[in-house]
């Protein structure tokens, strides 16, 4: 912007720019936007110097150990990976087709002071503290599952081929699937909220013209403004990915927290944000200590990746014929 | 908007007179254990009230965040709900004094659909059950303790602590002496790879998922069962009497172990000798440098634990945590002059 000063005034000295509050401004964002990567760049740096041991002692096989045992000091991160995943993927697979359908209600369907106050209601439910979930997960989710969902789908899809290895086993109320139920009710507001926010920038001449041509009015909807929006619904996914792998609090209370990888939704598991803030705490051992510290960078690691994936994606769609945004 | 404003100032006031006025006030920083500190909070409290130039901060943050913090010498003191171990206080820079101050006792939780009196639990019940080697409920180690009882056949669903805690240790410590399976394969601990089982966090946690799920057994602290009337059952002692855990039985345990006090006092008192030891009973202790540089602190502390041993011990009770015997106390007096 420093270059928009009018030409008749001749370059001008840097106390006058700096007058003008151009640099000013420009310095100062500068100054914050490289905060943030020193701030990332700090963190990697952290946890890797300080996983050292760990890294040292078990090297690549960490991510294969299925061990946890602080008492002998053999450490892996494989059931956690494991718990992270089937968590976040649960999540998004219950939350996506829930969150979009809602957003799309409220964006092209609701009257609009309908679809505001929801809208309202829907913010206020994303700023509710995950403890919040975790206590309603324990007392509404956990017996529901236990009682009544759990015993039904054992009974229906249990039987189904391929897909009843997951429905099977033991029902404790607490496991992967309660997890990934809780996790799916706190991130389907940041889906709905993004995700219609988004579609209602969609211009109307974009609607327009496709009911001019004659699309009916749910034609108009799928086939014209959701895939005009997709990339910011991505986007909202995958904020609602980022927030399910790295959920803490109300994951910990209700995913019974047993390092085990077991196929079936129903068994108990771990997550790495679960385990680091169970144990980080009480950890004496240098190696245990180390080894909590590495569970933060292979976190850091799969947020990374999946990061990665979903730009990916949202490029690749986008060659595929989307709007040039 | 303009109060929040308003009244933010008026703290900030407040904070800043509250400043002035504790110019010679000596601050104190420890931090440690959360299994005492009701009682550690109600002793800093009262002793505050007491020796006003004197304010102890103590920040709960877990046994091993204390010992951290300590060796890293940001607080002056620390606190742990286990001993540190050997290899600990090999590494640390300077000596580490270990002295009790409270005791504590973990018991047996459970949800027996048809129970509805105290279970009795052998040690190898216990230790069995939490190995996986004992999985029904009318299993003959189980069985055989509660007759009369009608004990369902139905699977014994394990839950332990998930969160790293001093309950931890001192139950995997009971079930190390009194399993050579457990000490073999699992060990004690604060966080140990257990074998089976649910975890719940923190005692609050266990306890909900004990009461929801049907044929659960886990295991709280006796203050938290004790404050919350959750009833728990009993166990097998070293003498081989089933005991109810109160604070008398910890208390006893604490003087069965006595006699063998070694001078460091880091002493294990599971499974204590005598008819009315409760099994499942620990110290918890204050670490506290040896050598304190700084005379005001080194005198404040020493002062803070004479009381502590002599009036802090009266409030123990009315907070349910056991009081020390008297020869552990008589022992600890002559300790503080070791800290110089």
């Amino acid at each position: 912007m420093e270059h928009a000063a009018p030409p008749e005034a001749g370059p001008r000295s840097f106390v006058a720019r700096l007058r003008d509050g151009d640099q000013v401004a420009h310095i100062i964002t500068l100054v914050f936007a490289a905060s943030i990567l020193l701030i990332t760049s700090m963190l990697v740096y952290e946890l890797w110097v300080n996983s050292h041991l760990s890294r040292a002692k078990f090297g690549l096989m960490f991510f294969w150990t299925r061990v946890w045992d602080p008492i002998f000091d053999n450490f892996g991160a494989a059931p956690f990976i494991y718990g992270t995943l089937v968590t976040s993927v649960v999540a998004l697979a219950i939350a996506v087709p829930l969150g979009l359908a809602a957003a799309v209600f409220l964006a092209e369907l609701a009257p609009r002071r309908l679809s505001d106050g929801i809208a309202f209601l829907i913010d206020l439910l994303a700023a509710v503290p995950s403890v919040i979930y975790g206590l309603l997960g324990i007392f509404v989710v956990v017996p529901l599952m236990r009682t009544v969902v759990g015993p039904v789908l054992i009974d229906t899809l249990g039987h189904v081929p391929v897909i009843g290895v997951l429905f099977k086993g033991p029902n404790y109320g607490v496991g992967f699937l309660t997890a990934g139920i809780v996790l799916a009710i706190m991130v389907v507001p940041f889906i709905i909220s993004v995700s219609r926010e988004v579609l209602l920038t969609v211009p109307r001449e974009q609607r327009e013209a496709a009911l001019g041509l004659g699309a009916t009015r749910w034609e108009a909807t799928w086939k014209v403004v959701v895939p005009w929006a997709r990339t910011g619904i991505m986007g909202s996914v995958f904020l609602a990915l980022a927030r399910a792998l790295g959920e803490t609090m109300a994951v910990t209370m209700v995913i019974g927290n047993d390092p085990k990888i077991s196929a079936s939704l129903f068994a108990p598991g771990y997550t790495i944000a679960a385990v680091i803030a169970n144990e980080f705490t009480e950890a004496t051992g240098d190696l245990y200590l180390s080894a909590l510290i590495e569970l933060g960078l292979v976190l850091f690691l799969i947020t990374f990746i999946l990061n990665g994936l979903a730009r990916l994606l949202i490029m690749a769609t986008e060659r595929g014929g989307g709007h040039p945004s | 908007m303009k109060r929040i404003v308003l009244s933010s100032l008026l703290l900030l006031c407040l904070a800043a007179t509250a400043g002035a006025q504790g110019g010679n006030t000596l601050l104190l920083n420890a931090a440690g254990a959360t299994f005492p500190y009701p009682i550690y909070s109600k002793w800093f409290d009262v002793y505050h009230t007491q020796h006003p130039n004197i304010q102890i901060n103590y920040q709960s943050i877990g046994s091993g965040g204390g010992i951290r913090q300590l060796q890293a010498g940001t607080v002056d003191f620390g606190a742990s709900d286990g001993p540190m171990s050997d290899d600990q206080l090999a590494q640390s820079k300077f000596k580490i004094l270990h002295f009790p101050t409270v005791l504590g006792a973990v018991v047996p939780t459970y949800n027996v659909p048809g129970v509805s009196g105290d279970l009795n639990f052998t040690q190898k019940a216990l230790a069995g059950i939490y190995l996986g080697t004992i999985t029904k409920w009318n299993d003959p180690e189980i069985a055989n303790a509660n007759k009369g009882m009608s004990l369902p056949n139905s699977d014994i669903v394990v839950v332990h602590r998930s969160d790293g805690s001093g309950t931890s240790y001192i139950f995997t410590d009971f079930l190390s002496k009194v399993s050579d399976d457990w000490k073999n394969k699992v060990g004690k601990g604060t966080s140990v790879n257990w074998p089976v089982g649910l975890g719940g966090k923190g005692n609050e946690g266990v306890t909900g998922l004990v009461k929801q799920t049907p044929g659960s057994i886990g295991y709280v602290e006796l203050i938290y069962a004790l404050s919350n009337n959750i009833p728990y059952g009993n166990v097998q002692n070293a003498a081989g009497k089933f005991l109810k855990a109160d604070l008398a039985g910890v208390t006893a345990a604490a003087a069965g172990a006595a006699k063998d006090m070694p001078d460091d006092f880091r002493v294990s008192i599971t499974n204590a000798p005598g008819a009315t030891s409760y099994p499942i009973s620990s110290f918890t202790w204050l670490l506290i440098p040896a050598q304190i540089s700084d005379a005001g602190k080194r005198d404040a502390i020493k002062g803070f634990v004479k009381w502590m041993l002599a009036e802090g011990q009266s409030y123990n009770e009315g907070l349910s945590y056991a009081k020390l015997p008297k020869p552990v106390v008589a022992k600890e007096m002559k300790a503080i002059s070791l800290i110089q």
